[in-house]
């Protein structure tokens, strides 16, 4: 052991022998976590923790104005850095207003810590002042949570916690802490490891079944990579360029791969799905070979299920066993950790001497799918297409900024539009699909890398779901970008409408809009506004230029335009309605 | 559809049960029968679930189980020979003729009446659920007073433990 390890030690066991109260231990164990940022909301039942908070100055706290944003702030702050996001909140209303966020991080499998307050451990189940059965009402939509009954207890169960987000398919994880915990006192020692008999996520993959795969792929004629979250959340997006270029195969992405591939690599075929690009989903439907890695076989994806790849033999790479033959029966499953994996793989291929195969007949029908330019829009000078400002924005942040979005029309154009060269730039609410998850995401991404430029593309229905948020940017002085592509409707609603309701538009119609320019003065930010597509480079322009200041771009766009390509619920990918 | 027994080691913790419960409901699995009680371990619960679906619907069950954090082991011991048994209570008039008859009854599936009163008889019955069955098809329906059964408990055959 090295001399300053042996220090190291020495002031650790120092450390050991102190008695901490329960809210000292929730402070230091984050700490010894290495967590620099919590988001959260105050309330009675965690207030010796607020009170520890406020005595260091290690761990920042960031005031949310609304707990839902706390989690939503916490979980964007984990998807931009990887790091395990954490939020705070008391018990009752506290707890209920985090649960639409829990479920929003679980769904797209999201490591979190979320420590809410309980009413003390003896007025449990007494229907008590702001009680909540907060493990049993996040039990379903957390990978796993506690309920710390003992302050003996509480470095451990942080220290699981914080395991259990991280490792094997990643989510959400909860600890109830009561109040009465937090003030009692225990020697505070914070364990080393974890250890969990019933707890053993696969890492390594199964290297026979490796080769198996990497020997269809290299006899295949029509190769598909479709690649999902699981690049992301593993960092393996180098391995997979790799893999992919080597095979000079097609790739394709959904909605939560986003930037897994280089977009603007001439393999990507863009999104597949049910907006997802003509190519793409036709490449799925005519493949033989289907490589699918850290992706769910989602319903958005494969449209009906009993058309999905009909030629195609599926190799499926993912961390949890239960995702592979879920939704599709696949031929060689692997189950293990996507960056071991890839890796293994590139190596197992190069000895394997795959690659410089002869795709072209499949590269000419790609092409030639290519030609159909399924995503055209014409940009005319009387109305703004809200295509046109994602394009727009993609071209004036030159591809860098980190994008977050709410949920709708403009989620689709910004995945559509926005082309991701990068990893952890794309953050959006998929599987739960959050109305209201944009500006918080944005908050959390500011908050872990103040440098850089974050844009938050949302809609007038979705910002004004946490658009109370715009008084935390202004505490904390983040100068996100918001795109707010103001159709004046609930536009995704409205499009089902149009194609499926017979144009009966039930409440999908936004009526009595604030100025948004207004509000965000009113809020001490810039608002600009683009009526026409003349304003629309210069309000960009305007809008990065002011580096330090929050700007809201309040762009009036075409009304009624409609997310194309679109396969409808339940059809087969091939059945897509086209512009 | 097929009927399945399926095992399931856990810790024997507050919360773990419901977690289980929690997931056949929430996943929409079926369940017929769920017994649970610590092992000769005490941290561990052993937790027996009768179930039905299809081949792909219980592989996403035992998927899923084995995915709660807290179960330690799980196996569906309908897939090999195995022993299952279960308990009935059942509460019976007897008067009359009716009480030699209960008894006889009793006597032909190794039942044993476990609580006398002038007018009813309380009997004990282990066995499979189908022997549970056909001892109450064979009671005439207006004589049973009240029945409490445990839900099947399994174990696997061979002296090799799930
Ligand atoms: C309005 C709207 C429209 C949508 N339209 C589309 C659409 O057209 N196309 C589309 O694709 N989606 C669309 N979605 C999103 C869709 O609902 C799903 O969220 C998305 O398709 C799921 O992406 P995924 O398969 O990559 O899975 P994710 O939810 O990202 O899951 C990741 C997978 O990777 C696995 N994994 C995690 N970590 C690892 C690891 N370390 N190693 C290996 N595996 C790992 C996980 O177990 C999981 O199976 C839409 C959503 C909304 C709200
Ligand atoms: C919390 C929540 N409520 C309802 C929905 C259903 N929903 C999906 S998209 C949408 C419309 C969003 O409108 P807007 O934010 O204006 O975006 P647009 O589609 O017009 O771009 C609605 C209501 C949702 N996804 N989330
Ligand atoms: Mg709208």
């Amino acid at each position: 052991m090295s001399a300053p390890n042996q220090t190291r030690e020495r002031t650790r066991s120092s450390t050991e022998t102190e008695e901490l109260t329960g809210a000292e231990i929730v402070v230091r164990a984050l700490r010894d976590e290495g967590v620099e940022t919590v988001f959260g909301y105050p309330g009675g039942a965690v207030l010796y923790i607020y009170d520890e908070l406020d005595k260091q100055d290690a761990i920042q706290h960031v005031l949310v104005r609304h707990e839902q944003a706390a989690v939503h702030a916490a979980d964007a702050y984990s998807r931009s850095t990887g790091k395990i996001g954490v939020a705070l909140v008391t018990s009752g209303p506290g707890a209920t207003n985090a649960v639409t966020g829990i479920a929003t991080a679980y769904m797209d499998s999201i490591p979190l810590v979320v420590i809410t307050g309980q009413v003390p451990v003896a007025l449990i189940g007494n229907d008590a002042f702001q009680e909540v059965d907060t493990v049993g009402i996040t039990r379903p939509c957390t990978k796993h949570n506690f309920l710390v009954r003992d302050v003996n207890e509480l470095a451990q169960t942080i220290k699981t916690a914080f395991y259990l987000a991280a490792s094997g398919r990643p989510g959400p994880v909860l600890i109830d802490i009561p109040k009465d915990v937090t003030a009692k006192r225990c020697r505070y020692e914070y364990p080393e490891k974890v250890q969990l008999r019933s707890y053993k996520p696969t890492v390594k993959g199964h290297s026979g079944q490796l080769r198996k795969a990497l020997q269809l792929i290299a006899a295949a004629e029509r190769p598909l990579f479709y690649t999902g979250g699981g690049v992301i959340l593993s960092d393996s997006a180098d391995e997979l360029t790799q893999l992919v270029r080597r095979c000079d195969a097609p790739i394709t992405n959904t909605l939560m791969g986003l930037g897994g591939y280089p977009a603007s690599d001439r393999q990507f075929l863009g999104m597949l799905g049910m907006h997802g690009t003509y190519e793409a989903n036709m490449a799925v439907q005519h493949c033989d070979v289907l490589v699918a890695l850290g992706a769910r076989f989602d319903d958005r994806v494969t449209g009906n299920l009993s058309h999905f790849a009909p030629h195609a033999k599926i190799i499926h790479v993912d961390v949890d066993p239960a995702s592979i033959s879920k939704n599709v029966k696949v031929d060689v499953p692997v189950v293990g950790d996507l960056r071991s994996v890839l890796r293994e793989m590139n190596e197992l291929a190069e000895e394997m001497g795959i690659g410089g195969g002869s795709l072209e007949r499949w590269w000419a029908q790609i092409e030639e799918w290519r030609q159909r330019d399924c995503l055209h829009y014409t940009q005319t000078d009387t109305i703004i297409k809200p295509q046109y400002v994602v394009q727009k924005l993609f071209e004036l942040t030159v591809g860098n900024a980190i994008v977050t979005s709410d949920v709708g029309q403009h989620q689709m154009w910004a995945a559509q539009f926005y082309g991701f060269d990068r990893p952890r730039r794309w953050i959006n609410s998929g599987g739960l699909g959050t109305m209201g998850f944009g500006l918080p995401a944005a908050m959390g991404a500011q908050m872990a890398e103040p440098q850089s430029t974050v844009v938050c593309v949302t809609g007038e229905g979705s910002i004004q779901m946490n658009i109370q948020e715009l008084s935390t940017c202004r505490q904390y002085k983040l100068p996100i970008k918001v795109a707010c592509l103001n159709n004046g409707y609930l536009g995704m609603v409205r499009q089902w409408q149009e194609f499926f309701y017979e144009e009966r538009y039930a409440s999908s119609y936004m009526e009595a809009l604030p100025d948004f320019v207004k509000l965000a003065e009113a809020y001490g930010h810039i608002g600009l506004r683009a009526e026409k597509p003349a304003d629309v480079e210069p309000v960009i322009r305007e809008a990065l230029r002011l580096k330090d200041r929050m700007v809201f771009m309040d762009f009036l766009v075409d009304r009624t335009e409609n997310v194309y390509p679109m396969v409808p619920a339940g059809a087969a990918l091939s059945d897509m309605i086209l512009v | 559809m097929h009927r399945h027994i399926i095992s399931v080691l856990l810790e024997n913790e507050a919360g773990a049960l419901s977690r289980v419960a929690g997931l056949f409901s929430a996943r929409g699995y079926n369940i017929e029968a769920m017994t649970v009680a610590p092992t000769h371990e005490a941290s561990v619960s052993r937790m027996t679930i009768l179930t039905q679906g299809s081949e792909e619907i219980m592989e996403q069950v035992l998927k899923q189980l084995n995915k709660l954090v807290e179960v330690i082991r799980v196996n569906d011991l309908s897939e090999g020979p195995h022993i299952e048994r279960e308990l009935m209570l059942i509460k019976v008039h007897a008067v009359g003729s009716d009480r030699e008859e209960v008894k006889r009854l009793a006597d032909i599936f190794r039942g044993r009446i476990i609580d006398v009163t002038d007018r009813s008889y309380t009997i004990e019955l282990t066995g499979t659920g189908e022997k549970l069955d056909a001892f109450l098809h064979a009671l005439d329906p207006g004589m049973v007073i009240e029945v409490v059964r445990s839900g099947a408990s399994a174990i696997s055959r061979g002296a090799k433990s799930i």
